[in-house]
């Protein structure tokens, strides 16, 4: 494999349809070993930024290198790279999934002794073993979404491309494609389009959140997960405290009552008042039974970054 | 290239389509077969007096051919619908776009796909006209003159049925537009009223071009007209599919 620094580069990506601007001006770069989150709402351009970079729609601006291989000029060489599962996946439901997928080892240029080898192995790593001679078309929805998923890796491509592979499924499915996903992000650089905020929090490296076709945010997880991190805590005692001596406590800036004996305390950032709360309730004697630090949700983290880019 | 047809084929060999065509075409032709067969037999004895005379290649394999191309012509539009128009509509065409092969070969790969297929039935004819030779003796060269007119009238068939496929999302929509054109195309000379007069739209005309052949006359104009038909469409087809990405 060339040593290029990114498996995958895109720069500066338009397109338009009509009058409409899908994706304007994205720019954004993938390395090995990479699981890439693209997030946002629907409509936000995700589908059309993915169907570029699997030439399946040519940007109107702007480049896509694949491997150091620019994917407008050399499109079968770069191609070769990719491994891509649109939306809705594209299988051939008269067929069996090892015939189906025997096609496509053919349709990637496998070479004939590979071949068998290949199928097998992609058949394997799916989960696909008790169901290769079965039709696709009699399959569950989350196994069609394997069958896809085989299709995507069987030529061992350096990025996979995934469009909201977890859609239409249902709960315990999803946990199996996810599961899945991780497994596949072991051996291949991975991007995935998703509109499902706690599944870029379990699967992906860094996350890229994309809005009316601009990019507002790319960064690792860790740093989405300091947005999440909140100032707040919530306390609950057994004994009747009024918010005035709460507000006595060092650190604490605003508290407020709740329910009867339950409390919202909110802080500055750098200053985690816990441990004051904790050794001024043992010298009062709060009784105190609850201790929480309050998280936001992925969801308030994505609108606060919608507001703040707004 | 050969990849994809051989998928083609598969998929179509895999439907009860491609085994109900072949059946009931097969079951049209035997009774076409057995009613000139009748006819011939009816005029034998008068056409034994005259020198010169019609023979069993003339009267029995030659129409017999020509009633297999109408009944391709019927046929196309069902089969190319499938090639594109269905396989979008299953949102089918992003797996051959994605992988590493050009949009020439996707194109000439379902073309050979849909040809092979009415191989298979021409072949079948050809087996039936073959069993004359059971009880009489036929014009080989006429015979095979005939065919590879068939061959080329079904390829520009397939040509045009795949062309309509492509523009279309609809199988319905493109399977009814292809059948008009063919029909069209087959019947566009009535207009001219001299038979041998030679007008464009008689040039334009698929029957004007194939039924010499049928008769055993290999014109280089004909065969022209053929694989112009074939390659214009051809060019078509992938241009279509390769500005599907722009836009």
């Amino acid at each position: 494999m060339p040593d290029h620094p990114f498996l995958l580069e895109a720069k500066g990506l338009s397109r338009h349809f009509g009058n409409n601007i899908a994706v304007n001006d994205v720019s954004f770069s993938i390395k090995q070993g990479e699981v890439l989150g693209f997030l946002g709402p629907n409509g936000a351009g995700k589908s059309t930024t993915m169907k570029m970079l699997s030439g399946n729609l040519a940007p109107d601006k702007g480049q896509i290198l694949i491997n150091g291989i620019d994917l407008l000029d050399k499109p079968a060489e770069a191609k070769a790279c990719i491994g891509y599962l649109p939306e809705t996946p594209p299988l051939y439901k008269e067929q069996t999934v090892s015939e189906f997928l025997r096609f496509c080892a053919k349709l990637n240029n496998i070479p004939k002794k590979q071949r068998i080898t290949a199928v097998d192995n992609a058949i394997e790593r799916c989960g696909l073993s008790d169901v290769s001679q079965r039709l696709i078309g009699h399959l569950s929805k989350g196994f069609q979404q394997r069958v896809g998923i085989a299709q995507a890796i069987i030529h061992e491509p350096a990025v996979v491309i995934l469009d909201e592979p977890t859609s239409g499924l249902d709960p315990i499915q999803i946990r199996e494609i996810r599961q899945l996903i991780r497994e596949i992000a072991n051996q291949h650089s991975v991007i995935l389009s998703t509109h499902i905020l706690p599944e870029v929090d379990m699967l992906c490296d860094r996350v890229q959140i994309i809005s009316e076709g601009q990019l507002l945010f790319i960064d690792t997880i860790e740093t989405l997960h300091e947005y999440m991190q909140s100032s707040a805590l919530l306390l609950r005692f057994d004994t009747e405290i009024s918010v005035q001596q709460l507000n006595a406590i060092d650190h604490i800036l605003q508290s407020e009552r709740l329910a009867d004996n339950t409390y919202r305390v909110t802080f500055a950032p750098q200053h985690d008042p816990t441990q004051a709360i904790l050794s001024k309730s043992l010298v009062e004697q709060w009784q105190l039974t609850m201790l929480m630090p309050e998280k936001h949700s992925m969801e308030d983290v994505f609108m606060k970054i919608l507001r703040e880019e707004r | 290239m050969l990849t994809i047809s051989q998928n083609e084929l598969q998929r179509l060999f895999l439907s009860p389509l491609a085994w109900i065509i072949l059946a009931l075409s097969q079951l049209l032709l035997a009774y076409l077969f057995l009613t000139h067969m009748d006819y011939f037999n009816a005029l034998q004895g008068k056409m034994s007096a005259i020198p010169g005379a019609p023979g069993v290649t003339e009267l029995i394999a030659m129409p017999l051919l020509s009633n297999t191309g109408m009944i391709c012509l019927l046929i196309t539009p069902l089969l190319t619908m499938r090639t594109i128009a269905e396989e979008r509509r299953n949102e089918n065409l992003p797996l051959l776009i994605s992988a590493p092969i050009s949009i020439y070969k996707i194109v000439i790969g379902k073309f050979i796909g849909t040809l092979s297929f009415f191989l298979c039935l021409i072949v079948m004819t050809l087996l039936m006209v073959m069993s004359i030779t059971l009880g009489s003796s036929l014009d080989w060269l006429q015979v095979l003159s005939g065919t590879l007119g068939l061959v080329l009238l079904v390829a520009s068939f397939s040509v045009i049925g795949i062309y309509l496929s492509s523009l279309f999302k609809q199988p319905t929509v493109a399977a009814i537009s292809s059948f008009a054109l063919l029909f069209l195309l087959w019947i566009i000379d009535w207009a001219s009223t001299n038979a041998a007069e030679f007008t464009l739209l008689s040039w334009l005309s698929l029957l004007r071009h194939f039924q010499p052949m049928v008769q055993g006359q290999m014109n280089s104009q004909d065969v022209a007209y053929f694989l112009i038909i074939i390659f214009a469409f051809l060019l078509l087809t992938i241009r279509r599919l390769d500005r599907e990405r722009l836009d």
